[in-house]
């Protein structure tokens, strides 16, 4: 499969009206208080919606496996990215400072 | 050299039909469906750059949203909510009439096609155009960071440091569409002059990519921008 096949209409129109949905969906649920899981509820939404934009607006749902590949390749390097950045913030107070260290007035 | 090769293979005898009669296949290619692969492929090689390019931005707003939350939603709620709304909906009809221009292409629909076009280049005006309001608003109300920042109460710290990534970010997006744009402009021009084809749209396709690109990353900015901590 070299060229992209026709998409008929009708799936671009059901796409952009489930995108539309969503977006109403994200803004009303943004008011109601579910503690934590506000930002996961947002952002699921959001992996939602560009996924849909993925897979049929790019195209990627009819692309080769090689196009797979490097969008998967993108997907780890960019979890890498967050995953071992808070890796590091967040457990630098899980160890002691060992005495004779000055205190650490600029870490955060 | 265009000639002889596209007297040797098939697929590009009806490249040459087009009303240019330049052939769109480079020398170095076999055929248009290899290059069309390829050029697909480089596509996405430079949105995965891309995708590294925000995703520091993204890492790092996270994990300052994550160190100082009370500062980040103060901030966060001087944003109109309902502007970013309007503007998801503008990119998101943008996305389905760009993905209907490369529809059109496939088809050979060069009216629909510059149509199409036209339309994604309005709605990315749009989209800028009520970004020029809400960034007006903010110098207004003194929340670019720098000396003319005024924010009241214990979070101003805190509260500038979530519109530097605000400006940072949008900024960034917003040069994004202005790029898009351009491009759009340059392929209605190409249209016009019959350049693409159902065999050779690739360039239309391509555009498409960055273009849809450019949605997803509004897709994520909003939320984390505008909503989060609304409650």
């Amino acid at each position: 499969m070299a060229h992209s096949p026709i998409v008929p209409q009708r799936v671009y129109w059901l796409v952009f009206t489930t995108l539309l949905l969503l977006t109403l969906v994200t803004v009303d649920v943004a008011f109601y208080d579910l503690g934590w899981l506000n930002i996961y509820l947002a952002l699921a939404l959001a992996t939602t919606k560009a996924l849909l934009v993925v897979l049929y607006f790019m195209h990627l749902k009819y692309s080769a496996r090689l196009i797979w590949g490097f969008v998967g390749a993108a997907l780890f390097w960019f979890l890498l990215l967050v995953g071992l950045t808070g890796a590091d913030i967040f457990t630098r107070d899980w160890v002691p400072e060992p005495p004779g260290w000055t205190s650490g007035e600029n870490v955060p | 050299m265009r000639a002889e090769m596209s007297s040797t293979s098939p697929s590009t005898a009806s490249a040459t039909s087009i009303a240019s009669g330049r052939s769109p296949l480079a020398h170095h290619f076999d055929d248009l469906e290899q290059q069309f692969e390829a050029s697909t492929l480089g596509m996405w090689v430079f949105l995965i750059t891309e995708v590294m390019f925000f995703g520091g931005l993204f890492a790092s707003y996270a994990l300052y949203r994550a160190l100082y939350p009370e500062g980040f939603a103060v901030a966060s709620r001087h944003l109109d909510y309902r502007l970013g709304a309007l503007n998801t909906a503008v990119l998101i009809c943008s996305s389905l009439t760009m993905a209907l221009a490369v529809r059109s292409a496939q088809l050979g629909r060069s009216r629909a096609l510059r149509l199409f076009l036209a339309l994604t280049m309005a709605l990315g005006l749009v989209f800028l155009g009520v970004k020029v309001i809400e960034y007006s608003h903010k110098i207004h109300e003194h929340l670019v960071p720098g000396p003319s920042f005024r924010f009241e109460g214990p979070q101003a710290r805190a509260a500038q440091l979530f519109f530097s990534f605000y400006f940072a970010m949008t900024g960034l997006h917003a040069l994004h569409m202005v790029v898009g744009i351009g491009v759009l402009a340059v392929l209605w021009i190409l249209a016009w002059r019959g350049r693409f084809s159902p065999q050779y749209y690739t360039p239309v396709e391509v555009a498409g990519l960055y273009w849809h690109f450019v949605d997803v990353v509004w897709i994520y900015l909003f939320p984390l921008l505008y909503l989060i901590s609304r409650t």
